[in-house]
């Protein structure tokens, strides 16, 4: 079964042998690649049925429940990396998760879209609706995600959290990293982006 | 071969001498037991490859007719629904195997088998026995039957308690260990249940030292007794309330009867009723010898404590699936919480899931559909892989 290509860029990014906690994991297609061909060990966490099913299918370990919940049975320093994909945005509190994402992982992979690409602010303007877009389908009142955010906002919250970024990759509309324009001006011109995060040394931070 | 999705149908126990006077089993405590002679069921087929094999745990209380019936249909194992062509546990696929354990009274050596040594029930000299030690047995039976490991050892409660000892002191042996509503160690709360248990047993006059297989009656009284306190432990209260609410035996009953005022005392209630049948009905088919060993036996199972099995992690090829239901306060789903941080911590791939069902612990047994969809997707990706 091949990757969704914005996994195969966080699979990228996660090292050999490294522990992984995924929050908000799926069906277990990142972590299958990531145990199976990478010699990873790990879990991931997932609310819905159907994402549990998937991963036990698998035979990827998972845990289900909701990560707004936080992890409070995760020890400090647990995993090497948490991943974050396509997930923040679905959570009642972003922050939380990467305030946990900070104590139980020296590194984090966060993936997210683009709320403030120029064809989303272009139809705000225009047309004075809610946008959407093909990675953003639903209706206002039936989306999932319900904390929307501009990279520039997301990079704040990340600031704030006592995280560095790292490295960030720009993601097109089909999910692959973006070129051009894009890679330029990510905040208006790229669908989505990877993130690839790391603790602050400064202790003096949250 | 195409089978109708169902039930099985006529199956049979089967009995076996696993160790004999000169090969006896060593129990953990150092202890030698024989002859140990274990009663058992099988249900499916066997691969070629000696590879499908589903080995069954039963719980405090249960014994090796887990599925099928014994000539009348309408009397099935305790474990049908999930057993059978086409279900979660699919005997057109696996090769399941179900043995009562060591300790027991439904075949298999327990104290109320007779004691080489003098001729008659051991009772009470029927040495302590533990978790380690029922593993011990497993592996003998299969070995017998020709099979050097299960594909999966899946039980319910103390069943579930087995199918983890067996991962941990096999580190390699065991691909799957399914564990419902399980523990690795009591609370003060479950011991303090299973106290209650042996005192109501241990204190009845015929219980005579727990030599009582040539009286009349043995212990009857303390028996129902500790069957009707466990069964309030199996009822979630809500599982109580839609069963029995506060409905009457007999709402027309007279008021007390001023020269018998005792019979205000009788039962009254629904749920009293219940609780009393329960208690009744386990006369005819427990030991009450075998309920001291095995409550005693989970009292003490705490494998996480032994620090030798931490190393042992290390090398283990167990996946793990662990099912708790949210309203089971037996063991409720902070037992399952602690196996899984214990074995995610040690890299062990452990899943893990709470499912609702308003049937408390006793869900285990029953069909909730989530539940058997767990297992069913479980044993399947174990199958695919074998």
């Amino acid at each position: 079964m091949t990757l969704r290509p914005d996994l195969r860029l966080v699979a990228d990014l996660i090292g050999a042998d490294s522990r992984v906690l995924d929050l908000g994991c799926g069906d277990g297609a990142l972590l299958d690649e990531l145990i199976t061909n990478r010699s990873c060990s790990g879990w991931g966490v997932e609310l819905s049925d159907d994402g549990f099913y998937g991963c036990l299918a698998r035979g990827v370990p998972v845990v289900q429940g909701d990560v707004d919940r936080g992890l409070e049975d995760v020890e400090d320093d647990e995993v090497d990396v948490v991943v974050l994909s396509e997930t923040i945005q679905a959570l009642r509190r972003p922050e939380l998760a990467l305030r946990e994402m900070r104590r139980v992982a020296q590194r984090g992979i966060v993936s997210l879209p683009n709320f403030g690409h120029w064809r989303l602010r272009l139809e705000l303007l225009t047309r004075g609706r809610m946008p959407t877009s093909p990675e953003l389908p639903n209706q206002w009142y039936s989306t999932p995600n319900i904390h929307l955010c501009t990279l520039s906002d997301f990079e704040d919250l990340v600031g704030e959290s006592g995280l560095t970024i790292v490295d960030r990759i720009p993601l097109d509309g089909s999910q692959r990293r973006a070129s051009g324009l894009a890679g330029a001006r990510p905040n208006l011109f790229a669908a989505g982006a990877v993130y690839s995060l790391e603790r602050n040394s400064d202790i003096l931070n949250p | 071969m195409t089978t109708v999705d169902g039930p099985l149908g006529l199956v049979e126990t089967q009995r076996v001498v696993l160790f004999e006077e000169g090969s006896p089993l060593v129990l953990a405590s150092g202890r030698e037991l024989a002859p140990v002679e274990v009663a058992f069921e099988t249900y499916g087929t066997l691969s070629p490859e000696r590879n499908n094999v589903v080995f069954l745990c039963h719980a405090l209380t249960g014994d090796a007719h887990a599925a099928g019936h014994h000539g009348d249909s309408s009397e099935r194992g305790w474990w049908d629904n999930i057993i059978g062509p086409g279900r979660p546990v699919d005997t057109d696929r696996y090769f399941v195997v179900c043995p009562n354990l060591l300790g027991g009274c439904q075949g298999t050596t327990g104290p109320a088998s007779t004691d080489p040594r003098t001729g008659k029930p051991y009772g009470l000299r029927f040495p302590a026995i533990t978790v380690k030690d029922l593993v011990a047995v497993h592996r003998a039976l299969l070995s017998h039957l020709g099979i050097e490991r299960p594909m999966a050892v899946l039980g319910g409660s103390l069943g579930g308690m087995q199918a983890l000892q067996w991962a941990l002191d096999y580190p390699t042996e065991v691909p799957g260990a399914a564990m419902v509503c399980a523990t690795s160690r009591l609370t003060a709360q479950n011991i303090a249940f299973s106290a209650v248990a042996r005192e109501a047993i241990m204190r009845d006059p015929d219980f005579n030292g727990g030599d009582f297989y040539d009286q009349e009656k043995g212990p009857e009284l303390g028996l129902a007794l500790a069957r009707m306190t466990a069964h309030i432990t199996y009822l979630s209260e809500e599982a109580m309330r839609q069963k029995f609410g506060r409905r009457r035996q007999d709402p027309s009953a007279p008021t007390p009867d001023p020269d018998a005022p005792e019979s205000d005392f009788e039962v009254d209630f629904e749920v009293e009723s219940y609780l009393r049948h329960q208690g009744t009905a386990f006369l005819d088919r427990f030991d009450a010898n075998t309920y001291l060993y095995f409550s005693r036996m989970m009292d003490r199972f705490d494998p996480f404590a032994d620090n030798q099995v931490f190393e042992r992690l290390k090398t283990l090829v167990t996946r793990f699936l662990l099912v708790s239901f949210d309203t089971d306060w037996r063991f409720d789903s902070s037992h399952s919480r602690v196996i899984q941080r214990q074995l995610a911590r040690a890299g062990v791939p452990v899943s893990f899931r709470e499912i609702e069902s308003p049937w408390g612990h006793d869900s285990f047994l029953l069909e909730v559909p989530e539940y058997h969809r767990t297992v069913d997707t479980f044993l399947d990706s174990l199958w695919r892989e074998r």
